[in-house]
């Protein structure tokens, strides 16, 4: 359990290594470079080519900044936060000493060494004060990301045919039974726990056999999975309830409408930084049920973006008579990700 | 009263949901005794067996593939001796809302037998519901027509009508191929299908997508617009009155 504390979003640096805080450094520092190199200017032109004077000394340390920050990240973020910020100072200072000390090694102009200083400091404390911000502001979805999961997963019609499947094995088949009982226990237990956290694929992966199981049960011969997994990392970290979901979302739209067989896809893999998860299911066409797909489809979107940020990306395509939804995220394996955002 | 045992059908696409409805009935056979006539795994399939089956009571699942249980319901009412329906159904919040609203029968799963005992003993007694009592319940347009030849439910899918028209008694439906007689007022079946016909006269409903045209036919002084239709030769003449508005929808073909 979470006890009950003063602060409830504590700080934490932002994860150098993401994408889209990369890109926001980079935009921010840039933008503020235009900024300045606008302000004295008589002209665009003159502007432009006071821009490109100051990008010849901004840039390498901004670019050498950005790849020490991300390369010492995860060592960053097990720092508590204002001794963490105290050495992203310090970083930043020591590589803009370092840079006015290879401009006069080259024999090169520096620029004069305090305005050097004085600016990449000004600039750093601008901008962890911004990404800080940016924290805090996604703070409280990511609380409320667990409502959220709970919100979007299992229907109740699920649960409650499901119940209605288990009864009816408890006097034929009772070992059936049990263990149809101990799966949906275990459904649940994913369900309630904190969404907040980081899970790993091989758990995700047995979470939905469990589910294809009760849906088995019920549906019987009329549902088909075929699973590709060989190419699953197992060790990738991933948000709860990502994945089931969409194997739901494929039963109650491609499997339930059609009275004979469908055939559903379940691909998970690997290729480099990247996991893919794949799953398809058959269009049936006019029989659509109610509304709820694009909901679903929302929310775990919704929930990538709060883990991943930029880094991950969720499509659907129809094509013919196949309906998929694709999966795109960064491969994590490191437990930092796990502490994030630092729920206990 | 209760004559014999009560014969049931079962509707329910989850084969682990028929058979506990059959355990069920078998705990409370000395409180009511039934006797299962019949069983179907889709909508289709209960249209096609129930008629010649003697079922007094139908036990019908809500979501099933191919046609929903409130569908099925609204065709068998037109039988001549129509079963009394019990639906049952997991959750389904717009249709047990619409079921209370309009006073029919229904089961939660998983069903408990009190339940189910108490819902068939009403049922032996009680009246079929009417086809407008089903009909203020169903929720959005049936897909299928059906007409009753001999107690059997022929079904006419709604998207091969080409025009439907009142004449005297009856509407006269009309596909590609074949004319059939139904029973059932033109009116309310303009409000069913408005999203796919549209009134040209006032006895008459048109697909909108069987137009392919328009044609003006001049009769001696009158000149009047018809409507030409894709794959039957006859025309139809459009009234002065709805002239207006079939003239919009023309407007919005490419």
């Amino acid at each position: 359990m979470v006890s009950i504390r003063q602060d409830v979003y504590p700080d934490f640096l932002p994860d150098f290594r993401n994408l889209g805080v990369i890109a926001r450094v980079l935009v921010g520092v840039n933008l503020v470079a235009l900024a300045a190199a606008a302000l004295g200017a008589e002209s665009p032109a003159r502007a432009a080519e006071r821009f490109i004077q100051i990008a010849g000394v901004f840039e390498p340390l901004l670019l050498a900044s950005v790849a020490m920050l991300s390369a010492l990240s995860s060592l960053l973020a097990r720092l508590p936060y204002w001794i963490g910020w105290s050495a992203v100072m310090g970083l930043v200072l020591a590589l803009a000493l370092g840079e006015h000390a290879a401009f006069l090694w080259l024999e090169l102009e520096p620029p004069e060494l305090w305005r050097t200083v004085a600016l990449s400091m000004l600039t750093t404390v601008c901008l962890l004060y911004y990404l800080r911000l940016l924290v805090k502001a996604y703070s409280p979805a990511l609380a409320e990301a667990r409502l959220q999961a709970l919100q979007a997963r299992i229907r109740p019609h699920f649960l409650f045919n499901s119940l209605n499947a288990v009864l009816s094995l408890i006097r034929r088949d009772p070992k059936r039974a049990e263990r149809a009982l101990e799966d949906l226990a275990d459904m649940f237990r994913t369900l309630m726990s904190d969404g907040r956290r980081f899970v790993r694929l091989a758990d995700e992966i047995a979470l939905l056999e469990r589910y294809a199981g009760l849906e088995q049960l019920r549906l019987g011969e009329r549902l088909r999975i075929v699973w590709e997994l060989d190419a699953a990392p197992s060790d990738a970290l991933l948000p709860p309830m990502v994945l089931q979901p969409l194997l739901e979302n494929a039963i109650y739209h491609g499997v339930e409408p059609s009275t004979g067989t469908a055939d559903v896809l379940v691909r998970i893999e690997r290729r480099g930084e990247r996991v893919l998860a794949l799953i398809e299911n058959p269009f049936v066409e006019g029989q659509q049920h109610r509304s709820g797909n694009r909901m679903a489809l929302a929310n775990i979107r919704e929930r990538l973006a709060l883990f991943f940020d930029a880094e991950a990306r969720i499509e659907t395509r129809s094509r013919g008579a196949r309906y998929s939804v694709e999966i795109e995220m960064p491969y994590r394996t490191d437990t930092r990700a796990e502490t994030r955002p630092e729920a206990a | 009263m209760m004559a014999g045992r009560l014969k049931l059908f079962l509707v329910d696409d989850e084969a682990p949901a028929r058979e506990r409805l059959k355990e069920l009935l078998q705990d409370i056979a000395a409180e009511v005794p039934t006797e299962i006539v019949g069983e179907a795994r889709h909508g289709l399939e209960a249209l096609e067996r129930v008629p010649d089956s003697g079922t007094q009571v139908l036990l019908l699942d809500i979501q099933m593939p191919g046609m929903g249980g409130l569908e099925v319901a609204r065709h068998l009412a037109a039988l001549e001796r129509p079963p009394t329906v019990v639906f049952v159904t997991a959750h389904d919040r717009h249709a047990v809302e619409a079921f209370e609203l309009n006073a029919l029968d229904y089961l939660l799963k998983p069903v408990r037998a009190e339940r189910l005992a108490a819902a068939l003993k009403k049922a032996s007694v009680g009246p079929a519901a009417g086809r407008e009592q089903l009909a203020r319940a169903a929720e959005g347009a049936r897909a299928y027509l059906s007409i009753v030849e001999r107690n059997r439910i022929v079904l006419v899918p709604v998207r091969e009508i080409v025009f439907l028209r009142a004449e005297q008694k009856y509407v006269t439906l009309r596909t590609r191929e074949r004319e059939h007689l139904i029973e059932e007022a033109l009116v309310s079946l303009e409000t069913e299908f408005q999203d796919s016909f549209v009134r040209i006269h006032r006895n008459c409903l048109v697909a909108r997508s069987a137009i392919r045209g328009f044609e003006r036919a001049v009769d001696g002084e009158d000149a009047n617009w018809q409507v030409v239709l894709e794959g039957i030769d006859e025309r139809l003449p459009i009234s002065r009155r709805q002239w207006p508005a079939v003239r919009g929808l023309a407007a919005e073909r490419p």
